[in-house]
């Protein structure tokens, strides 16, 4: 799979995410509390809502629309209403930059 | 003028999936992320002292009743506490299922199991009705949470005011999910793998209320039950009063909750005891953020928002006449300016509903 090169390291604040879309699909990338990147599909797997626009908090990203809530360094669903796990994808930085492998 | 089917599986239900009201986008104020994500940071602090105000009142108010029970001059006792028990832990129940209440995710896991079991909503089926009704408010035939259906049923609203309705209805379904049922309407928003546990807290509940029960009957007196369920009636008014303010009288089957809810000035006792639910507008477009800050979304937000209510009386002097006319004409409704700073209501969006609105 090839890698994407999808935002630099200073556009994600620490312990907070980003939407970033790709041919035609929807990624959010994420920057825990102790500077590490991560990177899941970018729609709630509940009703399909942009997690950009949710909470980050420690290692879990919570939905803005129902409060759901996942571990987003494995995309496992951790409270209801999200019962399906979100998928997640390599990510590494080189030279300031997030690189996503989808 | 269109009768409308409330049932979840009826013909407004499939409607509103065709034509794609179901699930929709909704219309949100544009809020800066950095702002948003301040007002939606967790706390435990405001949540464990409200706690404690609530349950160190309770505790007080009963022991207080039961002292001096059966004496008349238990009375306004009995009153206070029900208030709490019967209408205080329905918005503890709703906050606390959207998980916002605390930032400790078990303290808002038994504040929400004991305000369910106050309120007689099975902690299960309701989190996911209430998923469905944030999902698609007050659409009809898929917001199984609408408190207000038309035409209006007054005699239904009123004895609601004593829990006659909703309490009863409430205890009816806890002893069908005990036999090991899930209603088809319930089982129309509860996931399959979730089902077996509206079963259990059923059956629990069957046997907290039934040791109740038979303390009473123990003592020879209904003292027992005016402690536990019986406050779910004599003091269900204030979320009844608080609750039908929410989207009473205001538009259905739009996208837009300026359209289809109502912020309400309160005065504090009323915000204490609803949690600060009055900001109903700002609330469903922003359900992340904690009860305790949608006073500081409400100024961040109030340019985009038609002027809330000044009271609960002005709220209800507005609501009531409205709900009258819709007994004739099911179609009425109340359109509410926005003032010149708001985006306007998309017209074209919602032509069916805004056609029939308030002049």
């Amino acid at each position: 799979m090839p890698w994407i090169d999808a935002c630099a390291t200073d556009d994600i604040e620490t312990e907070d995410l980003i939407r970033f879309d790709h041919d035609g699909r929807t990624f959010a990338i994420y920057r825990s509390p102790d500077d590490e990147f991560f990177c899941t599909d970018g729609l709630c797997t509940h009703e399909q809502v942009h997690l950009a626009d949710g909470l980050v908090m420690d290692y879990e990203i919570e939905c803005p629309k129902h409060n759901a809530t996942f571990d987003y360094r494995t995309g496992e669903a951790k409270r209801a209403p999200a019962c399906v796990n979100l998928n997640t994808y390599p990510v590494r930085t080189e030279g300031g930059r997030v690189l996503i492998e989808v | 003028m269109a009768h409308r089917d409330y049932s979840m599986l009826g013909a407004d239900a499939k409607r509103a999936v065709e034509t794609g009201l179901a699930a929709a986008e909704w219309y949100h104020t544009d809020i800066p992320r950095k702002q948003m994500k301040d007002l939606m940071r967790r706390d435990d602090g405001p949540a464990i002292r409200d706690t404690i105000i609530l349950f160190g009142s309770m505790v007080a108010l009963a022991g207080i009743g039961i002292a001096l029970w059966p004496s008349i001059w238990s009375l306004p006792f009995w009153l206070a506490y029900g208030v709490l028990y019967g209408s205080a832990m329905d918005s503890r129940w709703h906050e606390c299922s959207h998980g916002t209440a605390f930032k400790t995710r078990w303290m808002n896991d038994v504040i929400y199991q004991i305000a369910s079991f106050c309120m007689v909503r099975n902690p299960h089926a309701w989190r996911w009705s209430h998923t469905r009704h944030h999902t698609d408010t007050i659409i009809v035939g898929r917001d199984p949470e609408i408190a207000i259906m038309r035409p209006p049923e007054f005699a239904r609203l009123i004895a609601n005011f004593f829990g006659l309705v909703d309490a009863w209805n409430g205890w009816i379904r806890m002893l069908y999910n005990a036999t090991g049922r899930v209603h088809p309407e319930e089982a129309s928003y509860i996931p399959e793998a979730e089902q077996h546990k509206v079963i259990r807290v059923a059956r629990i509940w069957v046997v907290i209320y039934a040791s109740v029960i038979a303390l009473a009957f123990a003592m020879g007196s209904i003292l027992p039950l005016m402690v536990i369920g019986l406050p779910r009636l004599y003091g269900a008014w204030h979320h009844v009063m608080t609750g039908l303010l929410q989207h009473g009288g205001l538009a259905d089957n739009v996208i837009d909750h300026r359209l289809n809810s109502r912020t309400v000035y309160m005065n504090p006792i009323s915000r204490f005891i609803y949690w600060n639910m009055n900001y109903h507008v700002e609330h469903h477009m922003f359900p992340m953020v904690p009860y305790h800050r949608l006073p500081e979304l409400h100024e961040a937000v109030k340019h985009d928002l038609p002027l809330p209510n000044s009271s609960i009386a002005q709220a209800f002097a507005e609501m009531w006449p409205a709900l009258r006319r819709q007994l004739k004409n099911e179609d009425f409704f109340l359109k509410r300016d926005l003032p010149a700073t708001a985006k306007p209501y998309r017209e074209d969006f919602h032509h069916a509903a805004l056609g029939t609105a308030a002049e």
